[in-house]
Parts: structure tokens; C-alpha cells; sequence
């Protein structure tokens, strides 16, 4: 079977909703329509009407009355805002709130690399992240060989105040035989091991909590009848190493001072990506996978003022991306690509992917030629622009949506969403997005 | 030897760059005339940036090759290097706001054109911004953001401008991935760009 045939079954399966505990038979009928709906957009079959599946992240705590902070630390409003915001909004899916509850984990560790609302930004704002070169420019060769160790001894210890004393334990990798335990555990007996110890079961206490938490929030939302629209979570191995460990501009300078290491690199990264989403997926039982792609953009749509050139993309940046998608189709799964920049230079490359596997979320692009040029190939997602959502009306992003559903959701193939995600999303306007488009965005 | 260096910088050889500035400055070269020559390659650079040949890759190793040429030549100054500089320009990342790559490119692009940049740094207050225009009387002011928060951040930032009774005294110019003419228009900006060079351009435009 086909890597198509494998995601169709996968698909089929997430649509029964086996295991799922709805509170009566409309709500499964609800589900499985909306599930239904969904798979015929990725599979490039005409739906009733167009799907909307928003990002909402921490626009369910505006929606009802809450701040960010809230979110990450008040288990009931984190609660009650989600149920709200969906319950009266009724999207074709959700997103699960994967960032609240994370405050005490994220304080556990004493994060360096995040602030996060009353951590450094103001209790209405979500987090942001702190690039940095957290992997130095002369660690590739260790993380090719032992990327755990380098993730344990040297990135934690840089990135997490409470994990630095890892930085001075003894590799693991050393303990292969009985006799290595003599000696080469002894740092965890020392004040600074034991306070590393003392900080890993603080973070898997609260993981733990997190954990039941998510799951049952998000398990009340199902029940009535919602899916949520991802399952698991995936990378382009370059933005793997550019996001957090070497940072955009390390990653991008090892381009040209050391490309055949960072392809390398690159290389190792398509199994340890996808062995983590295939693991979460199966869990889950969702086959989409949310895979977010940060660096390989221009910013204008003939190509230039981005990070890479359309060489460097083709060269560097798309061939490992590729792979990992190849190998999560390969095992049923859909690579939801949220493209951020503007991605018009680079549609006649990324349309190597089997037909009828993927969904393709654009920030900006030429909506015509992106569906000239992907419509047999590829779901496209989006792109209401975020400033219409945040400082427009109602009737702009009614008539945003109608522009795009008359370029993109000719025969099908299309999801409407916005282009990302925002706490400062109107309400108003979330409102007549979903609204316009279960009453306007209709397939006679 | 001066086009030797202008042209291999700007074709970014970095380790052809280093060893021909150690060469020069052994020969016993004015170091001065060495860094200007240096400059002239930058310039090359954000030409090839503008015309689409080079992005921000390019920009940043061209940054790092700078910064090291810089520390290369800097124990053979005599005196602190004096450049003309044709004015005054602030920038700065806007309150709420922590990201720096568009800011840091702004900033790099300005200098090499020869404006004076009071980099505010990120996440600037607003008042920040109001001392700054009153102690340098800057004409042009660059305000930088990615985040949705950003949108009301410069609006903020650019209404208090002008209840400060400054605002006839300044350009404004936003800039940023998502930033675009109805942004602009909400926030009461003058222009907006959405890479390094539009800053350059509107501060020409404003200064000369």
C-alpha cells in the first residue's frame, strides 16, 4: 500500500472515533461529520462546504474574559475558556491548548529560553522565545554522535537555571556495563546532582498534572462532538537545530562556514523528528501533524529579503523537510505545514509530495498561483491575514473570506483559517469567519 | 589591493577577508583606509541584498566578517575612528515586543550607510522613545515589531509621540514580517518596510 492509501486508512479510522466517549449520539454524529468534512479537503475530495479548523492558542483566554496568565496557571479558567470558545463559536475542529498549564513546569526548570506571562511579559501577552546559540558552533560532531548526551549535558544546563549541575554528570552513554555504575553516577549523589534530581521530579510532578489536565479538557470537547485538529507535532530538520538550539543566526552562518556538517545534521534529524511524531500520533490516534516552518521563508513573493535564497532552500532546507514528510506519509500521516512568509518563489518545490497527504497553511502567498500550481497536489489552509482579524471588521473578513474562497476552494481542497494564531484576535471577527464560511462557502 | 578587499568581502570569502587585512596592516598600511575599504564592501553587500542576489544570510555573514575585520585592525587605531554621519535616526523594537533580527538588519544597514543609530534596543517603552526624540532631536524614527501585540504597541507608541507635541518633529517608519499599508494607516505611521533597505531609503528620503 501507498503512502496515500495508508493515510486514507489512517484517516478512516480517526473519522470512526473508536475510544472517544461522546455524551450521546448526536455529538458522535457531529464528530464523525466534522471528521468527515475534514478528510475529504486532505484526500482532494469536494466537502458539503469548506472546513474551518482556527489556531487559537491563547485567543480562548481573550474570548472569555481571561488573561494569559490564566491560562498557564489556573487550572478552572484554562478549563472553562476552551469549552466556552468552542462550544459558542462551533468550529469544524479546535486546537488543543497544548501552552496553558505549562507555568509551573516551565517555572520547575527555571526556563531561560521563555517569558511567558508574569515571567517577563505582561499577564495579557503569551510567551516568547529568547534565540540564542544554546548548541555552539563546534558541537555538530557532538550531536551527530550522541545527541541525547548533548541534550542533556550541555543544552539543558544552558537553557534551564535548575538543570545546570547536569553539565557536570558523566555521559550515559559510558554506563553500557554493570562496572560503570561504580563511579560514573557519583555527581548525583553530590548537593548540586541531588538539587537536579529534585528539579526533574518538580517537572514530571507537574507534567503529570498537565498532562491529566489537557487530557481531560480536551476529552469534554470531543465528547461533544469536536475533533481536535492535530495529533502530534513535527519539524523541518534544519529549523530543528536553527529554532532552539543554534539559533537563526548560527544556523544560518554554518551555511557557509560548516554545510556539510550541518547537513549531516540535518540528516540525523529526519528519524529523531519522526520516530517522536509517529510515537504521538499513535497515541493520539490523530494522523495530522502540526509541523510549523520558520526559516526557510522569503519575505516577498518573487523571492527575495528572506533568510535563504530559493538555491539555499532547494539545496539545504528542502530535501530534509522532504524526507521527514515522505517517511509520516509513509506511516499514514498528514504533514499540516503552517508556512510562515512568504512562500510564492518556492511553490514550484514544494510540490514534490504524493498527491492528496498534506495540508499547506500559508502566511502570505500568491493565492492564484499557489492553487495552480498545488491544487492537484495539496490541501491549502488559510490565509485570512491576522491584521484583518485583530484591527479589521466584521464585513472585512467576511469579504476577505469570500475573495479567498474564490481562488482557493474551487473543487474543493481548502480549509479556512487565519494565517496564525493570536491572543488579539477580535471575537467579532472570529465569529464571522466561521459563520460566513458554514453559510457561504458551500459546494452545491 | 583596495578592490581586492572590497571585492572579497563582498563576496563573502571570509577567511581570504582576515588574511588580507593581517597582510595589509602588516605592509604597514593606513588601518583606517583598510576599515573603509571594508565599509565600501558592506555597501556592495546591501546592493546585492536590494537587488534580490543576497538575503539575510548573506547580511549576517557579512556582519560577522565586519565584526571580526574590526577587531583585527582595532589595535593598530591610533585614534577613535571618526565617520561622517548624515543624521540621526532611533529604532527600536516596541514595547511587548522582544524580537531583535529585523531590528539588529535595520540597524546594520543604517550604520552602513552612513546614519547615526541610537538602538533602543527590544521591548521599549514607550517614554523611551519620547526622551530619545527630545535628547537628539533624531528626524526619523524606526519602529520594529513581528508580534500582533506590535500593531497597537506602535500605535501607542506613535500617539504619545504626538501628545508629546513631537510628532511634526519626526518620520516614522514601521517595520516587520506582517506589517503592511493598512497597518500603517491604523498606526499613524509615515511608511512602513518589510526588510532592512525600506529603512534606509525612507531615512534618504527624510535626511538626504
Amino acid at each position: 500500500m501507498n503512502g496515500n492509501g495508508k493515510v486514507q486508512n489512517s484517516l478512516k479510522a480517526w473519522c470512526a472515533a473508536d475510544g472517544i466517549e461522546f455524551e450521546d449520539e448526536a455529538a458522535k454524529r457531529s464528530y464523525q461529520e466534522k471528521t468527515r468534512r475534514i478528510t475529504d479537503v486532505i484526500l482532494l475530495k469536494k466537502p458539503d462546504r469548506v472546513p474551518t479548523m482556527p489556531m487559537w492558542e491563547f485567543f480562548y483566554m481573550k474570548y472569555a474574559g481571561y488573561t494569559c496568565r490564566d491560562g498557564m496557571y489556573d487550572a478552572k479558567k484554562a478549563e472553562d475558556a476552551t469549552i466556552k470558545t468552542v462550544l459558542e463559536l462551533k468550529p469544524d475542529s479546535f486546537q488543543s491548548p497544548i501552552f496553558y498549564m505549562t507555568g509551573p513546569i516551565l517555572e520547575a526548570l527555571d526556563s531561560k529560553e521563555l517569558l511567558w506571562p508574569g515571567h517577563g511579559v505582561d499577564d495579557r501577552q503569551a510567551h516568547q522565545f529568547l534565540e540564542g546559540e544554546y548548541m555552539k558552533a563546534n558541537e555538530y560532531r557532538a550531536l551527530i554522535n550522541d545527541p541525547s548526551d548533548l541534550i542533556l549535558r550541555y543544552y539543558f544546563p544552558r537553557v534551564y537555571g535548575n538543570l545546570a549541575p547536569l553539565a557536570s554528570a558523566a555521559p550515559i552513554r559510558n554506563s553500557f556495563a554493570y562496572y560503570a555504575m561504580f563511579d560514573q553516577w557519583a555527581h548525583f549523589g553530590t548537593p548540586e546532582g541531588i538539587k537536579a534530581l529534585e528539579t526533574l521530579k518538580k517537572v514530571g510532578e507537574a507534567s503529570l498534572n498537565y498532562l491529566n489536565w489537557l487530557k481531560s479538557c480536551v476529552g469534554k470537547i470531543e465528547a461533544k462532538g469536536y475533533p481536535v485538529w492535530s495529533g502530534s507535532f513535527c519539524l523541518a530538520p534544519f529549523d530543528a537545530i536553527g529554532d532552539t538550539l543554534r539559533g537563526t543566526k548560527g544556523v544560518l552562518l554554518d551555511m557557509f562556514r560548516q554545510p556539510d556538517v550541518l547537513k549531516e545534521a540535518c540528516e540525523k534529524f529526519v528519524w529523531w523528528l519522526t520516530d517522536c511524531a509517529i510515537s504521538a500520533a499513535k497515541a493520539t490516534g490523530n494522523p495530522i501533524v502540526f509541523m510549523p516552518l520558520h526559516k526557510g521563508t522569503a519575505s516577498k513573493p518573487d523571492g527575495k529579503g528572506g533568510f535563504i535564497s530559493v538555491k539555499q532552500f532547494e539545496e539545504i532546507y528542502w530535501p530534509t523537510l522532504r524526507k521527514v514528510m515522505l517517511v509520516l506519509i509513509d506511516n499514514g500521516l498528514v504533514p499540516n505545514l503552517l508556512i510562515e512568509g512568504d512562500f510564492t518563489s518556492r511553490l514550484d518545490i514544494i510540490k514534490d509530495v504524493p498527491p492528496a497527504s498534506c495540508i499547506y497553511h500559508f502566511e502570505r502567498v500568491d493565492l492564484e498561483k499557489a492553487k495552480a500550481v498545488l491544487g492537484d497536489r495539496v490541501c491549502i489552509r488559510g490565509s485570512i491575514p491576522i491584521h484583518k482579524m485583530t484591527l479589521g471588521t466584521p464585513e472585512d473578513v467576511k469579504a476577505e473570506c469570500q475573495r479567498q474562497f474564490d481562488v482557493l476552494g474551487e473543487g474543493g481542497g481548502y480549509i479556512m483559517d487565519t494565517t496564525v494564531a493570536s491572543e488579539q484576535i477580535k471575537p467579532e471577527n472570529m465569529r464571522a469567519l466561521i459563520e460566513f464560511t458554514k453559510e457561504h462557502c458551500v459546494y452545491t | 589591493m583596495a578592490s581586492d578587499l572590497i571585492n572579497i568581502l563582498a563576496d563573502l570569502n571570509e577567511q581570504q577577508v582576515l588574511d588580507l587585512v593581517q597582510c595589509r596592516l602588516d605592509a604597514g598600511e593606513d588601518p583606517v583606509e583598510i576599515l573603509s575599504d571594508a565599509r565600501k564592501a558592506l555597501v556592495l553587500v546591501g546592493k546585492r541584498f536590494e537587488e534580490g542576489l543576497y538575503f539575510i544570510s548573506e547580511l549576517m555573514f557579512s556582519g560577522d566578517i565586519m565584526r571580526q575585520v574590526t577587531e583585527i585592525i582595532k589595535p593598530y587605531l591610533k585614534d577613535e575612528v571618526t565617520t561622517t554621519r548624515h543624521g540621526k535616526v532611533i529604532i527600536g523594537t516596541v514595547a511587548g515586543d522582544i524580537h531583535d533580527i529585523g531590528k539588529d538588519l535595520m540597524t546594520f544597514m543604517l550604520d552602513l550607510h552612513g546614519f547615526e543609530v541610537l538602538d533602543l534596543g527590544v521591548d521599549v517603552p514607550i517614554d523611551t522613545f519620547i526622551e530619545k526624540i527630545k535628547e537628539t532631536a533624531a528626524p526619523v524614527v524606526g519602529l520594529s515589531g513581528l508580534l500582533t501585540i506590535a500593531f497597537d504597541s506602535m500605535k501607542a507608541t506613535i500617539d504619545a509621540i504626538k501628545d508629546a507635541g513631537l510628532r511634526d518633529r519626526v518620520k516614522i517608519i514601521i517595520g516587520g514580517g506582517n506589517i503592511n499599508e493598512e497597518i500603517k494607516d491604523y498606526t499613524g505611521a509615515d511608511d512602513f518596510g518589510n526588510d532592512a533597505m525600506a529603512a534606509v531609503t525612507f531615512a534618504k528620503g527624510v535626511i538626504g
